[in-house]
């Protein structure tokens, strides 16, 4: 465990500065990485298409750098062009998975779901969401002003108006709220 | 003069710079009227609030129109970048900014040839990206929520939402958490940890915590981070210790909230509202 941790870290401390925001989108084949470049490139968006990294080495030869913190538009600018990549990881640490713990805390007449840095409360007996919370990037106040006072049922949902990793914790948080409301 | 930098939830709004003022309950710059709910004109108008109520001049901010795509973010780092070296700000507070990580160290440099070296505070997207550069500690406060003090403490992760499950968010463990992130720079020299309890640290540990009053609505409610750091923000101007107005600051939001009386679904203007009497009360 403590042989892992020291590697772990000197891979880290290599890693150079500018590439320290970055991801890695892993695809099936190189034909799909050439699909998934020319999608992302004709979107403006900055990818570079590299060598995997040996921890997600799967067998295709080439992998796509990306901004890691606009993996939720990518994710969805791929998904619509049929081709979602099989894993996207962080460049400092490739082994990283995304948040997958829930707090969840009952004030009485309201839920709250915490997923990673996003909070959302939902009024127990409209299904309302009344509040949206925490977050750093500039999609969460734009989401809020979308999302606050509409039902669960007919809200927006944040995988659909979200562009970056924020973005994202709130899906799962609002799944996870989703999913406790419906056994209410 | 303090200058605060970040986004507002607008596609399309244009880079605008100036001092900012109150238009009824809404913030005027420029000529535009910007509605107040949360992120930065959230704590733009509880630094404000405090400095109207302290009798300082109101704060200068420079806004751009950012939804996440990161086009109004990218926009105003090219244009501080420009414009900093020059500038007279004795602090600067960053927030809900794109981390777009390679432009921070071109903003840092640009702030170490400003005719003075201002107080640094950052908060939200622009933490994340003091954090993931590796400079964290060229801040003098940072304002983070214990989700993400958790991230803060993460040496490894690039984003709270890649913080590993086994550094749990849980508040029983923040001087831990902080511990943690001090002890693999991933902080700033100061650290007001916002939560059930208040925790101001330094690099030596929990300096001071502030418990109470305690409304458990204000963890559900967007914003009440935000009026936190532009409270903090507006005191630090005024030449206060950053330790000492990072503590002030955390009574007085708690105060404005409870004078509040929230709710869950209670919105931030309500305790925006109470700020200069929980000020007065605090001071």
């Amino acid at each position: 465990m403590a042989l892992t941790n020291l590697f772990r870290k000197k891979s880290a401390q290599k890693v150079p500065e500018k590439k320290r925001g970055s991801g890695i989108l892993v695809f099936e084949n190189t034909s799909e990485v050439i699909k998934a470049e020319n999608t992302l490139k004709a979107q403006g968006l900055a990818v570079t298409v590299m060598g995997p990294p040996p921890e997600v080495r799967t067998g295709c030869d080439l992998v796509i750098e990306f901004p890691l913190v606009q993996e939720l538009e990518i994710r969805r600018l791929l998904e619509a062009v049929g081709i979602p990549p099989l894993q996207v990881v962080p460049v400092t640490s490739p082994l990283l998975k995304p948040v997958n713990l829930f707090q969840i805390k009952d004030f009485g007449g309201h839920l709250m779901v915490r997923a990673a840095n996003m909070k959302i409360t939902v009024d127990k007996a409209t299904r309302t969401i009344v509040n949206i919370s925490g977050g750093g990037c500039p999609d969460v106040p734009y989401l809020a002003y979308e999302l606050v006072g509409k039902s669960l049922d007919t809200a927006p949902l944040p995988r659909d108006l979200g562009h970056t990793l924020c973005g994202y914790a709130l899906q799962l948080a609002y799944e996870e709220i989703a999913r406790q409301c419906s056994r209410l | 003069m303090l200058a605060v930098i970040g986004t507002i939830p607008i596609k399309k709004s244009p880079l605008k710079s100036g001092q900012v003022a109150f238009e009824g309950e809404s913030l005027s710059l420029a000529g535009e009227r910007i509605a107040v709910n949360r992120g930065t004109p959230a704590l733009l108008a509880a630094a404000l609030k405090t400095t109207k109520t302290l009798g300082a001049p109101p704060p200068f901010t420079y806004l751009v129109g950012d939804i996440g795509l990161g086009h109004g973010s990218l926009l105003l780092y090219e244009h501080l970048a420009d414009h900093l070296p020059q500038a007279n700000f004795s602090t600067l507070t960053f927030h809900y900014l794109q981390p777009i990580v390679h432009w921070h160290a071109k903003i840092l440099g640009a702030i170490e040839i400003m005719p003075e070296r201002p107080r640094l505070i950052a908060d939200a997207g622009y933490m994340y990206m003091a954090k993931m550069s590796g400079r964290a500690s060229a801040y003098d406060l940072f304002t983070p929520d214990v989700g993400e003090l958790a991230f803060l403490a993460d040496e490894e992760a690039p984003h709270p939402f890649y913080t590993r499950g086994f550094i749990l968010q849980e508040e029983n463990r923040v001087p831990d958490l902080i511990e943690r992130a001090y002890h693999h720079n991933n902080t700033a020299q100061n650290l007001l940890v916002k939560g059930r309890c208040d925790y101001l640290a330094d690099r030596d540990g929990v300096v001071e915590t502030v418990d109470g009053p305690n409304e458990e609505a204000m963890e559900a409610m967007g914003g009440t981070g935000d009026t936190l750091t532009g409270i903090a923000s507006a005191l630090i101007e005024t030449g206060m210790p950053v330790g000492r107005a990072a503590i002030v600051a955390a009574k007085v939001n708690r105060l404005a909230g409870s004078f509040a009386k929230p709710s869950p679904a209670t919105q931030v203007i309500e305790i925006i509202r109470q700020i200069p009497q929980a000020l007065k009360q605090v001071l």
